[in-house]
């Protein structure tokens, strides 16, 4: 018998041993192909010379990241400054990213919740509901969304006609166009994680915690909320991590003052007026920094369930 | 028996669900100190009545009074008593000592109290060890013990425990019986304690409530419900019984005279009063001698024996036709009859009742 026969890993294991190898194949490809080879190509790109009709020279440099953080260069004479205008682009990102996904979750959470608690048989009907939507494209609804809310669209005709208002709201280019875009785009992302989790949620420690003397919020906070929570924090990254690199509800609902990373990204490969390297700098500095919060997020996780 | 003495008091309590009633109008007083069992098969009411006690079920009518104070509006998180789960609903995510402290801290103990009284309460169940340890990391005999441990600490006025023994193990479940009741013992508060195992029932409870069809059949001491059952359903819900078709003649003093099949007459104890007619005695087969053919009150022949370590099962057929069963222990002066022998089967004349039907 093989040595790693000894490991009791279980029947299974040892039934496909020996084709184990070839059997990974399939998979390692995937990953090769469409996850490691796009990667490298952008980190590579972004140390490349930019060509002025798109495109790249195979020149080795840093310019794309001097240009991204310093105003006057960094291999210039005078002394550097830092450039703000990308790294406020990159904040507003986050900021943006973060309102749409606080909103889906507290719009998001009551809803899986509704859903989960509903009958066995009629809780198919509700996820039906919810997903029927984004069978349409997302540029269509973005723009359904932009008539919706300007100010000769219904809404405003709505509430000037029935005299609540005055004047239009003026909700169109602003950053709060931005977020409810961003919030309806990715809205289900973060309800079907959460209703995984609550249909699975033993409504028994509920009772078990109003038997111990815990009101109905204390119970949300200290039994409910911890349980559920690895469902809560897959929506956030699901809603949180695409709303970073958005560019349509940005393009569309905000205009030139809301400027994300996405449409950042998005120009530098458009047309002849990009800058390839600068592009790819950018992106990979977005994919380092949401590496990075999901690194924290994955070491704080082992350390707690470690105790 | 005072009204200061009843820990918990049901009156009249009917819980319906639409148009189906769960339970019609149940009325029950459990004493203080009393180990209280509710007894019944599946979907007799027993637990819903539990549920309604801890306050999880609204009552469609009645009271609920706990040491004479009307509980029967409150919510659970307000009703000083703790419930021991099914499943034993532990927090997942906390550890026993914060599952255990869970209740104290929300009832307004200090953290040092609760701490010292998680101590005390894990002591007690023999846990003392295991506090850092989340409950998946325990086996299951040992998070039943974490959930009596979390339900007594806060010192409830009355525990609840909903088959708390279901979950476990034959050998397990006759080890933790011991245990349960040494613990009602030592914590000297009343335990409501739902089963559909009559042998839990008989070996813990002080008292018994034997349920079904959402009312109850009978209360009384173990030996009570089991000796002197008073109708057919707790005759027979509560271990072996003989069901006997019997001609009365007359019931008079709590004593029936009656002829058993095969015409022999015959004198025992009645469980009420009624007329002459036909009646059902109940036989335990425990509580009937074997005889030479003949001599006996009843005739039969054996159809076949089951070995079943402490005693052997004889099954017989009484000249009528009727089958019924007899236990003879186990001994080596014990004389089993061959299959198809004809023997005569004496009846202990305190261990036959006449039931009420």
């Amino acid at each position: 018998m093989a040595a790693g026969a000894t490991t009791s890993g279980g029947t299974v294991s040892n039934i496909y041993k020996g084709n184990s190898a070839k059997l990974m194949l399939p998979a390692w490809a995937m990953v090769g192909f469409f996850l490691l080879a796009p990667v490298m190509m952008m980190v590579v790109y972004s140390f490349l010379t930019k060509e002025f009709r798109g495109g790249v020279i195979w020149d080795f440099t840093l310019a794309a990241y001097d240009q991204f953080f310093f105003d006057r260069g960094l291999f210039g004479d005078e002394p550097p400054s830092i450039e703000w205008t990308y790294i406020g682009i990159f904040w507003r990102s986050i900021w943006q990213a973060g309102v749409a996904t606080i909103a889906c979750l507290l719009i998001g959470f009551p809803t899986a919740w509704f859903i989960a608690t509903r009958r066995p048989s009629t809780r198919s009907a509700w996820l039906f509901m919810i997903t029927i939507p984004y069978w349409v494209n997302l540029l269509i609804r973005t723009v359904s969304m932009k008539f919706l809310i300007r100010d000769t669209g219904p809404l405003n005709e709505f509430l000037l006609w029935t005299g609540t208002v005055s004047e239009p709201l003026g909700l169109i280019n602003t950053n709060f166009a931005v977020q409810l875009g961003l919030f309806y785009s990715y809205l289900p992302f973060m309800v079907l994680p959460i209703y995984a989790a609550v249909e699975r949620y033993d409504f028994s420690l509920s009772e078990a915690a109003a038997d111990l003397y815990s009101s109905i919020w204390t119970t949300l906070w200290l039994v409910i909320l911890p349980v559920v929570k690895p469902g809560i924090v897959a929506g956030c990254i699901l809603v949180f991590v695409p709303s970073l690199g958005a560019f349509l509800a940005p393009d569309l609902l905000g205009g030139a003052k809301t400027f994300m990373i996405g449409s950042l990204i998005e120009e530098q490969f458009k047309g002849s007026a990009g800058n390839w390297p600068f592009g790819a700098a950018a992106s990979t500095i977005l994919l380092s920094i949401v590496m990075a919060v999901l690194l924290i997020y994955a070491r704080n996780q082992n350390k707690g369930s470690e105790r | 028996m005072t009204s200061a003495e009843i820990a918990v008091d049901i009156e009249g309590v009917i819980k319906r669900y639409g148009s189906f009633t769960a339970l019609h109008g149940v009325s029950l007083g459990i004493c203080e100190n009393e180990f209280f069992t509710l007894l019944g098969p599946s979907g007799c009411g027993k637990t819903t009545l539990l549920r309604c006690i801890a306050g999880f079920e609204e009552v469609s009518g009645g009271t609920i009074r706990l040491k004479g104070e009307d509980i029967t509006g409150l919510p659970p998180h307000k009703r000083p008593v703790n419930t021991v789960f099914q499943q034993y609903a532990l927090f997942p995510h906390m550890t026993v000592a914060e599952n255990v402290m869970f209740g104290m801290l929300r009832s307004g103990w200090s953290k040092s109290d609760a701490a010292q009284r998680a101590n005390q309460v894990l002591e007690m169940v023999q846990l003392g060890g295991y506090a850092a340890r989340k409950p998946a990391q325990l086996s299951g005999g040992q998070q039943q013990r974490v959930a009596l441990a979390r339900a007594l600490a806060p010192r409830p006025a009355v525990l609840l425990l909903d088959e708390p023994l279901s979950a476990l193990d034959l050998k397990l479940r006759q080890a933790v019986r011991v245990e349960l009741k040494s613990l009602q013992r030592e914590t000297g508060i009343a335990f409501i304690f739902v089963t559909h195992d009559q042998e839990e029932a008989l070996t813990m409870s002080d008292r018994i409530a034997v349920m079904s069809d959402g009312e109850v059949q009978q209360i009384g001491s173990p030996p009570e419900i089991y000796e002197s059952p008073v109708n057919r359903f707790v005759a027979d819900f509560i271990g072996e019984t003989n069901l006997l078709d019997v001609d009365v003649h007359a019931v008079s003093d709590g004593m029936a005279t009656l002829s058993l099949p095969g015409g022999h007459g015959f004198s025992c104890p009645a469980a009420a009063v009624r007329g002459a007619g036909k009646g059902h005695l109940s036989v335990r087969p425990e509580r009937i001698a074997l005889c030479p053919a003949g001599s006996g009150d009843l005739d039969a022949t054996v159809t076949g024996r089951v070995y079943l370590g402490t005693d052997i099962q004889l099954h017989v057929r009484l000249t009528d036709d009727e089958a019924m069963t007899v236990r003879l222990q186990n001994s080596e002066t014990t004389i089993v009859p061959e299959e198809g022998a004809a023997v005569g089967l004496k009846l202990e004349v305190g261990a036959a009742r006449l039931l009420a039907d």
